[in-house]
């Protein structure tokens, strides 16, 4: 009794009880779809933002207040210091030397925008002239702020486009229109070019005013000792190969600003845009794993059901297993053809499984323009090894048990 | 006395053989010392009442199980000592198994049922051997068909193709017409009455049925255990010639 032949008895036991087979299956299928859907759109969102971090500019470095540790995700705040425009202003002497190209600060919050009976929650974000440089982002009509603006903390805006669409849906000129950010008046000055990207992080999405304005007027940033809190300082390089050189005169600076002592640790963290992205990366592969024991309980699951049915199957096939005992199958040959049959089942599954996750991944890419999931051979591959193995597991038990059968009782078997 | 057309040489010797059954603290002797000769191309039949050791003789014969003393020679093997998977080859080759309630595979065609002991087996051109055996059985025109779709005697028959594919030594049949119509029994009992005719095949019943006995030509009655009558059939019934005859007047 060759594979194929056991193969094809498999597929005709199977047959025989279709909505069995089905419902055995469906462990491993539901766990197989799951674990492509979501592996693919974890790599969708990595990808989408990797490409948006890519995206912020060119030679950036990242300034945000805490420690990175390696054993936590994300920054840890230390001792509460934190960045205050007496950092940005210290840093943006830097900016003296050729290594630095400029530095800027951003401070926001999520806000509540009102015009009119139009309204919209958008992000507010205090910045400084440089930024839309540093950002290669640019208004398309009307103009950005400026170093008057700033000075004066003047209540003036300018609107990303989907802030633009939310607030202006019958379309007209923004340009010199009020509007009121927690119940602030503002006016706005600029309308910015269309940045792309939407879903959860819609860059369109995005209100810029002078930094001064939004730690005074808007979201106070006073702290006890008079310093106005920022939340993160951007700094340009002009050269990425002078980045390590940077990063320590940023750090002298830094250190020297927070009186920090010899031997005790930055409270502050400098990250380049690589280490955003691995940093991100850290997150997702937890995200990841977390996924994956999830999908491995389920498919723990379908195979304890596979191995219920084949149990049950032996049973009620103790005399087709007596005759072909009698007419000279070995035990290697009913082993197999019951491992192979838990193996069909097994694979069958995953296989829809892989369908059905594909088809999954595929709609959610469908739903969300930002999202591109990706489906990940490396988890094709492991979806269907892991759930062959599984037939292969849960199979033998049953298997050997038909294999052992006594003929004479297996034929007397009612 | 008829040796009839047996061509004399022995096929199977058993000797001195006993069987013991554990049964709990209980050892239960089935078989009590049995010795048994057979030639190739007889045609017998084995009888007994229920508890007799019939059964127990059926599977060593069969080489379902093995004895707990003594020998067993089939067809120049000693069969009595071997393993599981070597008993599974001497079942495959030199045995063909017919059983009462014919034990055939649902759903699977005529000719699929008596292809199965050739794919054990791992024989070339399996599928000519089934046409042909089904040929022998009268069944040419049904080999597509599912046991659900073929008469008992149609199944029956079909049992003994897939009982004579491997050209065995020796065919057991258990029974083989206990679940059939008189009508389709009759039909059954031709066959077998044929291909030990024809073919010189060695044909072994194992019956409680005198009736069915007295279609073969030797009759070994067990009782207890131990053979208490072995004797040739002076003249055999023809299957379809006679008329089987009331109960009453068998006893």
């Amino acid at each position: 009794m060759n594979l194929f032949q056991n193969f094809q008895l498999a597929l005709m036991g199977l047959t025989a009880n279709k909505l069995r087979s089905l419902l055995t299956m469906l462990g491993i299928i539901i766990g197989v779809a799951a674990v492509i859907t979501l592996v693919s759109v974890g790599r969708g969102v990595e990808n989408f933002v990797t490409a948006e971090f890519q995206g912020l500019g060119n030679n950036l470095l990242f300034i945000i207040p805490g420690q990175l540790s390696p054993d936590q995700q994300g920054p840890r705040r230390s001792g509460g210091s934190g960045l205050t425009n007496r950092d940005v202003d210290a840093l943006t002497d830097l900016t003296l030397s050729r290594d630095v190209v400029s530095i800027v600060p951003e401070y926001g919050r999520s806000a509540v925008i009102v015009r009119g009976r139009h309204e919209a929650r958008t992000t507010v974000t205090g910045t400084t002239v440089g930024y839309a440089e540093m950002r290669s982002f640019q208004p398309v009509s009307g103009e950005f702020f400026t170093e008057q603006d700033l000075l004066g903390a003047a209540r003036v805006a300018v609107i990303g486009q989907t802030v633009y669409q939310n607030l202006f849906p019958d379309g007209g000129v923004p340009i010199g229109e009020n509007i009121k950010i927690n119940n602030v008046t503002f006016r706005i000055i600029g309308l910015m070019e269309e940045k792309g990207g939407s879903g959860f992080n819609d860059q369109d999405n995005i209100i810029l005013l002078p930094i001064s304005t939004a730690q005074k007027r808007l979201f106070p940033a006073r702290r006890p000792d008079g310093q106005m809190r920022v939340d993160l300082i951007y700094a340009q390089m002009a050269d990425e190969n002078r980045q390590d050189a940077v990063i320590g005169q940023i750090e002298l600076v830094l250190r020297d600003q927070h009186n920090i002592q010899f031997r005790d640790e930055d409270d502050f963290t400098v990250l380049s845009q690589d280490e955003l992205v691995s940093t991100f990366g850290q997150i997702t592969s937890v995200l990841t794993a977390f996924l994956g024991v999830i999908a491995g309980i389920s498919l723990l699951v379908g195979g304890i059901g596979i191995m219920n049915i084949m149990l049950v199957s032996v049973t009620e096939r103790t005399r087709e297993i007596g005759l072909r005992k009698a007419v000279g199958a070995k035990r290697h040959d009913i082993l197999w053809q019951f491992l192979v049959e838990a193996m069909v089942l097994a694979l069958l599954g995953g296989l829809i499984g892989l369908l059905l996750g594909v088809i999954g991944a595929r709609v959610i890419a469908d739903l969300s323009d930002s999202l591109e999931p990706t489906v990940d051979w490396l988890a094709v591959v492991g979806a269907i090894t892991i759930s062959a193995l599984i037939g292969l597991l849960f199979g033998v038990y049953p298997a050997a048990r038909a294999s052992r059968m006594n003929p004479i009782d297996a034929l007397r078997y009612e | 006395m008829s040796k009839s057309n047996s061509s004399g040489k022995p096929l199977i010797t058993i000797e001195d053989m006993t069987k013991v059954y554990q049964m709990g603290e209980h050892e239960v002797w089935a078989l009590k010392g049995v010795s048994l000769h057979i030639q190739e191309g007889e045609f017998l039949s084995i009888m007994g009442p229920s508890g007799s050791g019939k059964s127990t003789m059926m599977n060593m014969l069969g080489a379902l199980d093995q004895p707990s003393s003594g020998t067993y020679t089939l067809d120049g093997v000693d069969v009595s000592q071997l393993s599981d998977n070597a008993l599974a080859d001497i079942r495959n080759r030199k045995i063909g198994f017919v059983f009462q309630n014919f034990n055939l595979l649902s759903r699977t065609s005529a000719l699929q049922q008596v292809v199965l002991p050739l794919i054990y087996a791992g024989h070339k051109g399996r599928r000519q051997k089934a046409m042909d055996a089904l040929q022998l059985v009268g069944l040419g025109d049904r080999m597509d068909h599912k046991p659900s779709e073929l008469s008992g005697g149609q199944q029956q028959r079909v049992a003994v193709a897939r009982a004579l594919v491997t050209e065995p030594a020796i065919i057991l049949a258990d029974e083989p017409t206990g679940n059939l119509d008189s009508k389709s029994g009759i039909e059954v009992m031709e066959i077998f009455q044929k291909l030990n005719r024809e073919k010189g095949i060695t044909v072994i019943f194992v019956t409680h049925d005198p009736w069915i006995a007295r279609h073969t030509k030797r009759v070994i009655t067990l009782a207890d255990g131990k053979i208490v009558r072995d004797e040739q059939v002076p003249q055999p019934l023809i299957a379809g010639e006679s008329k089987r005859p009331s109960d009453t007047l068998l006893i």
